[in-house]
């Protein structure tokens, strides 16, 4: 008796597990893409030119965030962290606002105290990355440009850092 | 043995239990239909169609959103429950109403509860919310279903 509502209970917690498993997501990311990250020229919110294309040579994590968006605000303190700590190594964080206003971007990233340039995004751009349609969307670049990695929705900081050292280790661009 | 027996069913009570907690943090508590009951009902060649608003962010919609729907401005900003007040205030308090977002995980979404909120404290009686569990993009591009771009 005792057995059989032991091994009742092992199943249903399996059961139960399986069934709340987080759900897939298509656009949960990957990994070793290398296509060619699309290159755009905006004046961030400081007032200062930001192209993409200027950072070669860096690795690049270009984040799409907004400032309403729960998961966003817990990875941003990382990449703060992160730009502090592998700047100097050749990171580069990059963040775009995919806010309606403004003012709120300009807000969050006082608040935030974000040590990165931050630029307003468009739909225009979200569409030359196939589509920002979900918050956050987070990509990886190599020092040649390359979209090595990206991520959908929040994202450990340990997978990140283990990223961003290991582009960071290849060869910079002469 | 027997305290192996009494580990494991601890830690199926435990897994269990947290099960039950994410649910529970998932769910809302709002009327919700799946991506494909919506696409059902839109595509049904008979029967009244629900009115489709959109409470997310206008970038998102611009980018993509369901046909016909509505963009009325993020339910968890002031502005957009003022639109949704005002685009409501004509419509009979049965009319069937779907409200979607789809700018965050389910669970994270600032905007459906408020929008939800508001229609039910004007009185409309059948106000459903899409669940869209990832994203707009992820559970309802990506199926491949209906699609319009732009203002």
């Amino acid at each position: 008796m005792k057995k059989s509502l032991f091994l009742l209970v092992v199943v249903a917690a399996l059961l139960a597990w399986l069934a709340l498993r987080r759900p897939s997501a298509p656009r949960a990311g990957g990994v070793g893409e290398l296509r060619p990250a699309p290159d755009f020229s905006l004046t961030d919110l400081a007032g200062r030119k930001l192209r993409l294309s200027d950072y070669r040579g860096q690795v690049v994590l270009l984040d799409f965030w907004a400032s309403w968006c729960d998961p966003c605000k817990r990875e941003i303190p990382h990449f703060v962290e992160m730009q502090n700590r592998y700047g100097p190594q050749g990171l580069q964080v990059v963040g775009i606002s995919m806010d309606d206003d403004e003012k709120l971007a300009r807000e969050f990233q006082e608040q935030f105290k974000m040590n990165y340039p931050v630029a307003m995004g468009s739909a225009q751009l979200a569409n030359q990355y196939g589509g920002i349609l979900g918050l956050p969307i987070t990509y990886l670049i190599d020092r040649q440009g390359r979209i090595a990695a990206w991520h959908v929705g929040a994202t450990e900081a340990e997978v990140f850092e283990a990223e961003i050292r290991k582009l960071l280790a290849s060869t910079p661009v002469p | 043995m027997r305290s192996l027996h009494r580990f494991l069913s601890l830690v199926a009570l435990a897994l269990i239990g947290t099960c039950v907690l994410r649910a529970r943090a998932a769910d809302f508590s709002l009327p919700t239909l799946t991506p494909e009951e919506l696409v059902k009902a839109l595509q049904a060649p008979k029967g009244p169609k629900p009115l489709l608003f959109q409470v997310g962010s206008h970038m998102l919609y611009v980018q993509a959103h369901i046909p016909g729907s509505e963009y009325l401005g993020a339910g968890s900003t002031e502005v957009g429950i003022r639109n949704l007040r005002q685009r409501a205030q004509r419509l009979p308090k049965n009319a069937a109403i779907v409200l979607y977002c789809g700018c965050c995980p389910w669970s994270h979404c600032p905007n459906l509860n408020p929008a939800y909120d508001a229609l039910r404290q004007m009185g409309f009686t059948k106000v459903k919310v899409l669940y869209l569990a990832n994203n707009f993009g992820a559970d309802w591009v990506d199926k491949g279903y209906p699609l319009a771009k732009g203002e």
